[in-house]
């Protein structure tokens, strides 16, 4: 039985990093979203607390939210991409690995 | 609401779904292998995946769902949006590229990379239906509120049309059209919802949403000591008929001078009692149904949701003009928003069954934050905990997506798998940010159907004119066609790959397995179809919650720690994705969401929790660990290469 991926994948020599940079920007993430959830449950009256044109806290976090996930998405592509430019080219110099 | 038959949308309508099955036959004619017809070759590009992905995620939930939610209950909508964009964070970060190495055609392979076991197999197969059945409901009951406006039909011709559609499409072409076919659709969904969003800011809000809005009527009223309800002034064209006490709420029916009866919920201002005039849905004995005391075709039965007072820059106003986005979310915080209600159960009048829906003013700054549906203002523990549990769901749902999981191998490479849910990421964001503005739009216009939250995003739509609600509606129905298209590939991935290749030893062709495939997505239609009859009416974002808790207890366990705990054993992933089903489906059985749906007092419910997600996924994660723990000699015969694959899909 192959339990193989349906499309050959070369050697990625740079997972390991991208991993770690992964789980770390995941922590990041996590405890900003669960300080909004943590607000809204403890103190929901902060949430309507005008911080922004008018706008309240809950808005201006879940918007804040929104665009962070998209920031972090980019950054961490823009790592990523650079990671494994640099570890996985044809001929590389072992020096160069990072683990 | 009544809705009639329109011409144009009918003409859209056809041509969308046309367009839709033809661009299907097409691809169809290109797929010939197994690997064609479930993940597409694994060679579709990044950047049309990304927005495939869109547009698998941007299901009935988010446009229907969301939009509805937001119109009847604020801010509550809202958090799914920002819940099943945060759930992107988990996909990315940590499942996105090690799932791609670790799988071939469907996440079961990933689970079962490292162990080739029949229990692994079993239990991911069950999972996978299980979710995307759950998740193929909300997208019937949504395809079924929509062909009401639209075509004139009723709900069930529409969850039969859905279902006949996209059985034809996934028994024809598989992943490829999928793909192409949501593709188009959630481009063109955000396109549109942006055209919508900025026709809502342009012209701005209104106390009188529109030339024909129904004027609600009040009347002042009098209660004696014993609580008996009577009708102020002599020349009152309406006289007493009943009165119900139901919770805090005393509901009147009132006969006119013809003896047709409408009801009111009783209000106090200012020490003065009033009748307000509410919406009601009268079944009598004979099944015989009344929409405000008429039959259907009367038209009484009207739309709702107005502001009552403007509120801008300190002033009140009849109209503001256009807004800029910040301006108009500022202004509605400021004004008094007319929200409308339920009775729980209905009221039981001589021999019929009466439901009514009673107007409350609510101000502004209440529906601009949490705590309309989710009542985690007040002191019970357990609201504070549904809530939590919510949020618990959707951010960890998304990534445990059977449909969403089965992208990631449509792509060639990690780096794409990474590259499609960025580009995912930066569509739907920006989507969810504007299900906030149609939401709060379809609030304030006057178009809102009691009887169908899911509707109100469309019908914000018919407000500016038949074309542009045709167009959505037909892009909304195609929304619904494409992501029942891609759980139905799942599911049947599910059935004739996990189940029958591998864990019943089945030797199929590939010829075979793509036809056992097709029979499979043809039964698994046929399932979502019935369900989706009888879960008519029920918010399908709510619904889709149900299915991200159902994943995230089932599998999200089961994949972080195949990933990064290396004690975990076979038998840890298999019991904990069974006991992660078993306990989210049995606490969204004994909930009160379902006790109101089987007719019951909500208040009856065995499970005073509505989301499971905070009782189901830490018990699934617990019994991983048990198991594993207590499992430990099976590690040591596996084969070495199998754990070299998973620690070099992590790293």
């Amino acid at each position: 039985m192959d339990h193989g991926p349906a499309v050959k994948l070369g050697t990625d020599n740079a997972s390991p990093i991208k991993s770690k940079i992964g789980v770390i920007l995941f922590f990041v993430y996590l405890i900003i979203y669960s300080g909004f959830v943590a607000i809204s449950v403890f103190s929901l009256k902060t949430m309507g607390n005008i911080v922004f044109a008018g706008v309240n806290l809950a808005i201006v976090y879940g918007f804040g939210l929104i665009l962070l996930a998209i920031i972090m998405g980019l950054i961490y592509n823009a790592i990523c991409t650079a990671y494994e430019d640099k570890l996985n080219k044809p001929k590389q110099d072992e020096n160069t690995v990072v683990k | 609401m009544i809705y009639h038959a329109n011409f144009t949308a009918i003409v859209i309508f056809v041509i969308f779904v046309v367009f839709v099955i033809g661009l299907s036959k097409y691809f169809a004619s290109r797929t010939r292998s197994s690997e064609g017809y479930f993940v597409a070759g694994g060679q579709i590009n990044w950047g049309v995946n990304g927005i495939a992905f869109a547009g698998d995620y941007l299901s009935a939930a988010s446009f229907l769902g969301i939009c509805g939610m937001i119109a009847f209950q604020g801010y509550d909508g809202f958090l799914y949006s920002i819940g099943y964009l945060a759930g992107w964070v988990v996909a990315l970060f940590i499942v996105a590229e090690p799932m791609k190495r670790l799988g071939k055609y469907t996440f079961t392979d990933a689970l079962d990379s490292k162990f080739n076991s029949k229990s692994i197999q079993l239990m991911a197969a069950i999972s996978t239906l299980i979710v995307s059945v759950f998740y193929l409901i909300p997208q019937m009951v949504g395809a079924g509120a929509l062909v009401t406006p639209l075509l004139g039909l009723p709900q069930w011709v529409g969850v039969v049309m859905v279902g006949a559609i996209v059985t034809i499409i996934v028994a024809t072409a598989g992943m490829a059209s999928t793909t192409y076919v949501q593709f188009i659709k959630g481009g063109l969904l955000i396109v549109f919802s942006s055209v919508l969003v900025f026709l809502v800011l342009k012209n701005g809000l209104n106390t009188t949403p529109s030339k024909d809005f129904h004027k609600y009527v009040t009347l002042q009223a009098a209660v004696d000591k014993d609580g008996n309800v009577g009708l102020k002034g002599e020349n009152s064209p309406y006289k007493i008929n009943s009165q119900y006490k139901q919770s805090n709420n005393t509901f009147v029916s009132l006969a006119n001078e013809a003896g047709i009866l409408t009801w009111w919920h009783l209000t106090e201002k200012g020490g003065q009692a009033f009748l307000d005039e509410a919406q009601s849905k009268t079944v009598l004995e004979d099944g015989k149904v009344l929409y405000n005391g008429e039959p259907k075709e009367a038209g009484k039965f009207k739309s709702v949701g107005r502001l009552s007072k403007i509120i801008m820059d300190g002033k009140e106003v009849e109209k503001t003009g256009s807004l800029g986005p910040f301006k108009f979310l500022a202004t509605i915080n400021n004004s008094t928003v007319v929200i409308y209600k339920k009775t729980p159960t209905a009221i039981t009048d001589g021999l019929n069954k009466v439901t009514v829906w009673y107007p409350e003013e609510i101000p502004g700054s209440k529906m601009m934050k949490p705590g309309v549906k989710f009542k985690i203002g007040s002191n019970k523990w357990i609201d504070k905990l549904n809530f939590i549990s919510l949020m618990l769901a959707l951010f960890f749902g998304t990534a445990a997506l059977p449909h969403i999981l089965i992208r990631y191998y449509t792509v060639p490479s990690q780096k794409d798998a990474r590259k499609s849910t960025i580009v995912a990421i930066v569509a739907i964001g920006f989507f969810y940010i504007l299900t906030l503005f149609m939401g709060m739009g379809a609030m304030a216009y006057g178009v809102l159907d009691v009887e169908s939250s899911n509707m109100s995003a469309p019908l914000l739509a018919k407000h500016f004119g038949a074309i542009l609600f045709s167009i959505i509606s037909a892009i909304a129905f195609a929304t619904v066609l494409g992501t029942v298209s891609g759980l139905i590939v799942a599911a049947s991935g599910a059935v004739a790959h996990d189940l029958m290749d591998n864990y019943l030893d089945i030797k199929l062709t590939d010829k075979g397995k793509v036809k056992a495939g097709k029979i499979a997505a043809i039964a698994v239609g046929f399932v979502a179809i019935i369900l989706g009859i009888l879960f008519k009416g029920m918010n399908v974002s709510f619904l889709v919650g149900w299915a991200f808790a159902v994943a995230a207890s089932a599998n999200l366990p089961a994949i972080l720690m195949l990933l990064f705990w290396k004690k975990t054993t076979a038998k840890g992933i298999a019991a904990s994705i069974l006991v992660g089903i078993i306990t989210a489906v049995g606490i969204i059985l004994l909930s009160p969401s379902m006790w109101e749906k089987y007719g019951l007092d909500p208040a009856n419910a065995p499970s005073p929790l509505d989301n499971p997600g905070i009782i189901s996924i830490p018990l699934s994660f617990i019994t991983l660990v048990i198991v594993s723990l207590l499992t430990q000699k099976d590690n040591k015969n596996l084969v070495e290469e199998k754990t070299d694959a998973v620690k070099t899909a992590v790293g």
